[in-house]
């Protein structure tokens, strides 16, 4: 009984009956089939703040920053083709931006968070426009600059309390606010920006990716589309960093730090490129995982690439991609 | 009558480093004209087109389009003006269904305008434009992914994401190649509709025999320069061209 004489077959399920894309459910155990993969998600998530202890509230807190920003860098790599590395420049806005309003303004979180992301996604866009023209991996590298660049400018002019940075803004009130903010927040961006998607816009930004020449040659200008997808994704980053400012009471040049432009990417490959749900997925994962090995010291970071490494290898089509292929096929072996 | 003309072409020339792709050329364009390009490999013909739709920038000369100099706006504002084009080699949205292809060029602003956003659900008038040009609703040909349609029907898509601009002029840059026999023949008269319904057209071919078929007029190129251009036949029987296009030294 060698290879040769088998084979693996693979079959959709048949409660999955396609006509044009949408499922036609015709009983509660199909219901059931597609809402349970969804289900576990937002109820282990809303659940989460109620059984944890007080330390791994405070990363679930962390874990949900980070699932935001890998949401905004998946959509913009997956869907607009734009590999945004500038997850700290987003922070970095959204922070400054709602920790000023706090501090010299005296706004309450309620109001400073909305209206920094708004502040600190227009400036993320202007700042980022003239770079709109570049492609691929150019447009990384100067994304990847320019949270660099604001912290030597901070830190040159002496801005915002320079390398001190601010401390005594106003926390939210107790800790289910300060993880259901962040909860809500990711499960409402996650279906948010499914539904975009699938939207003319979405579909749209997806041509971009796909052939701009065909886009352009449709009378459609890809420079106000890749505008508008630029302002989606600063939006989420930065309602993220104004959340952190308020989480810590803080805002500080650390607001800049790589970590936000390097751990959205790798839960993003983890998870499962394009499918949303996937970094989500691999925020949760990674963040806690990276707290749980603080006991190896140093070798943490080494263990933590080494885990990236092998999805890379291993599984380049990242968890959810593979989860939900097992989830809706039969497989079985078959003699040739 | 100088308000026939819908596209004035003078005097336009590129060059990519050293290599001169078009130099010179210039022809007019009256409504309901089909215009063939043709010359062989390398003559400059799909430059011509890049260079009037906008995605190459001319070094000099001008493109007059409706009594408005155009040169060297962009392509999607080209676009919007009803002056557009297909591409030789097609890239689909793959993955998607062949009607969803029709989703972008139906949100572009030269069709919002033309409808005032009252075109209703997108979805059925895309699958409307591909049933007209021949994807058969009841065998569900436009629910297919795009990237499973044979050519023939890879070819109609390109073409229909021009219709659903409601376009004044396409240039198509080599719709028949590839293409077999039958599926050339079913593609023509949906070309000769087109032309009925007062759609002006400029066709880069190779495929002679099927072009004459549509093109009352010929423009023959040859390393960039405009060596003949005339009623077709007529052309066709020219020395010069027929040294150019045939290869032969003339010999008998």
């Amino acid at each position: 009984m060698s290879a040769q004489d088998r084979r693996k077959k693979r079959l959709d399920r048949s409660i999955k009956v396609r006509s044009e894309g949408l499922y036609s459910l015709s009983s509660w155990r199909e219901m059931a089939y597609l809402l349970a993969p969804r289900l576990i998600l937002i109820g282990g998530l809303l659940l989460m703040p109620l059984v944890l202890d007080l330390y791994w509230q405070k990363v679930l807190c962390a874990a949900g920053i980070f699932a935001v920003l890998a949401l905004g860098f998946d959509f913009l790599a997956a869907y607009v083709g734009l590999v945004c590395l500038g997850g700290a420049m987003f922070i970095g806005f959204g922070g400054y931006a709602a920790g000023l309003l706090n501090a010299y303004f005296a706004l309450p979180p309620v109001l400073t968070i909305p209206l920094a992301a708004v502040i600190g996604a227009c400036l993320s866009t202007v700042v980022l426009m003239p770079c709109l023209r570049l492609r691929g991996v150019y447009f990384a590298i100067v994304t990847f600059m320019l949270p660099l660049f604001t912290t030597h400018i901070i830190i040159a002019l002496g801005l915002f309390g320079s390398t001190e940075g601010i401390t005594g803004l106003d926390i939210l009130p107790n800790q289910f606010w300060e993880q259901y903010v962040i909860v809500i927040g990711v499960l409402a961006l996650l279906f948010g920006l499914r539904r975009l998607v699938n939207e003319d816009l979405g579909l749209i930004m997806m041509g971009i990716k796909d052939n701009d020449q065909a886009v352009l040659a449709s009378g459609i200008s890809i420079f106000r589309y890749r505008v508008l997808a630029v302002f989606i994704a600063a939006l989420i980053g930065c309602f993220a960093g104004a959340y952190q400012a308020h989480l810590y009471g803080w805002l500080g040049l650390s607001l800049f730090a790589m970590d936000f432009s390097i751990l959205p990417i790798a839960a993003t490959v983890m998870g499962g490129m394009g499918t949303l749900s996937g970094p989500v997925v691999g925020a949760l994962i990674l963040t806690p995982l990276s707290e749980a090995l603080r006991g190896f010291g140093q070798l943490r970071v080494v263990l933590y690439c080494f885990i990236l490494l092998l999805f890379i290898l291993y599984k380049p089509e990242g968890l959810m991609n593979y989860l939900e292929r097992k989830y809706h096929q039969f497989e079985r072996w078959e003699k040739v | 009558m100088a308000s026939d003309i819908l596209l004035d072409v003078k005097d336009i020339s590129k060059s990519f480093g050293g290599v001169k792709a078009v130099v010179n050329v210039g022809f007019t364009l009256n409504r309901g004209d089909v215009l063939g390009v043709i010359g062989p490999n390398g003559a400059g013909k799909t430059t011509l087109i890049n260079l009037v739709t906008g995605f190459v920038k001319p070094d000099h000369g001008r493109v007059t389009y409706k009594n408005h100099d155009i040169t060297g706006m962009s392509p999607n504002r080209i676009a919007n003006l009803g002056l557009v084009r297909t591409f030789q080699v097609m890239r689909p949205y793959h993955s998607l269904p062949a009607y969803k292809n029709l989703i972008v060029p139906l949100n572009s602003p030269r069709v919002k305008k033309a409808t005032a956003g009252r075109l209703g659900d997108l979805d059925s008038v895309a699958i409307d434009i591909l049933e007209e040009i021949g994807f058969e609703r009841d065998a569900r040909v436009p629910y297919k992914t795009a990237g499973s349609l044979p050519l023939g029907y890879q070819k109609r898509l390109e073409l229909a994401r021009c219709i659903a601009l409601k376009p004044e002029i396409i240039l198509c840059d080599e719709v028949f190649s590839g293409l077999s026999m039958s599926e050339i023949t079913s593609m023509i008269p949906l070309l000769e509709k087109m032309v009925m319904q007062g759609v002006t057209l400029i066709m880069v071919e190779h495929r002679l025999r099927e072009l004459f078929r549509v093109a009352n007029r010929v423009l023959v190129m040859n390393f960039g320069c405009k060596i003949a251009e005339g009623p077709s036949k007529e052309t066709m029987t020219r020395e010069d061209v027929k040294v150019a296009y045939l290869g032969g030294g003339g010999s008998k």
